[in-house]
């Protein structure tokens, strides 16, 4: 139980710095990007706050062998900087100067939605549908299958 | 510099920084908003409610902050909606394909000192500007 309040408290935890740091605005993140125009730097403050407390943070947390409420740290485990990472992130990168929605935004805005958002996280789960479509075949099938545990 | 807001920025950063502490402290895991979304799609049985949790906590505290404070985004009246869909496939398919976004690379890659989260953050950033800079300034679109 404790472990679910946790993960609810750090969700709205996020939520709140969120709206607060003025990231939920599409219009202040492009105020951001848009360097050419009325440059808005909050961003980098946002970022750089959020990392300031990661970066202390994290190293003290990972000296734990596991976590207060569950059995293993789950951490990305991939280190090689690869084709997928760099298209992706450059795949994201012009959604994200596009629009002014990367994902959090995106989710939070459900909280007050206007037609953006309507139009846009659908168009976000067509996108990752996608990029399922392009990866999915026999072998992948059955690596998944195999990391899920369910070998048949 | 006119819309520049150093205070909230930098207060509600080490909010969303301190979230991320947390969840990775209590429950080990990563504070990466794309990727728990995603894994709401193609996760088996126990691993979703944590998911549903975390981004309903998010919308949340979104709504929280919205009720005492107000500042309720305003959709833009002009903003053409097949450029908005455009970037929202965009933002789902380059997210799915670098494995992350703003906060999973940004804000919790860069805590782990990941040199793959560093590249894809600048890479993500550089695209994201020069992207803006074509739509706003060469297409004229706002």
């Amino acid at each position: 139980m404790g472990k679910f309040i946790s993960i609810f408290a750090a969700g709205l935890l996020f939520g709140l710095g969120l709206a607060l740091s003025g990231m939920t605005h599409a219009t202040k993140v492009l105020g951001f990007l848009d360097v050419a125009g009325d440059w808005d730097p909050s961003l980098l403050l946002v970022l750089g706050g959020a990392v300031g407390v990661t970066i202390v943070a994290f190293r003290f947390i990972l000296r734990r062998p596991v976590p207060v409420l569950e059995s293993a740290f789950r951490l990305p485990t991939a280190k090689d900087i690869d084709g997928p990472l760099v298209l992706g992130a450059v795949i994201f990168g012009v959604g994200w100067g596009i629009s002014g929605y990367c994902p959090g935004p995106a989710i939070a805005s459900l909280a007050a939605p206007n037609w953006e958002t309507w139009v846009f996280i659908p168009a976000v789960l067509l996108g990752a549908f996608l990029y399922r479509l392009t990866t999915i075949s026999p072998e992948d099938t059955a690596r998944t299958r195999a990391s899920e545990g369910s070998i048949t | 510099m006119s819309n520049f807001t150093p205070l909230s920025a930098l207060a509600g950063g080490l909010l969303i920084g301190s979230a991320a502490a947390l969840l990775l402290w209590l429950n080990g895991r990563i504070a990466g908003v794309s990727n728990i979304a995603n894994g709401l799609f193609r996760s088996k049985r126990g691993d979703i409610l944590w998911r549903f949790l975390f981004l309903g906590g998010l919308v949340a505290g979104t709504g929280l902050y919205y009720g005492l404070f107000g500042d309720i985004p305003v959709a833009r009246p002009n903003f053409p909606g097949w450029l908005l869909a455009g970037g929202g496939v965009l933002v789902g398919l380059g997210t799915s394909f670098g494995s992350g976004c703003t906060s999973g690379h940004g804000v919790c890659g860069l805590g782990r000192l990941s040199l793959r989260s560093l590249v894809a953050t600048l890479i993500f950033v550089v695209t994201g500007i020069l992207t803006t800079f074509v739509v706003r300034h060469l297409f004229g679109v706002a």
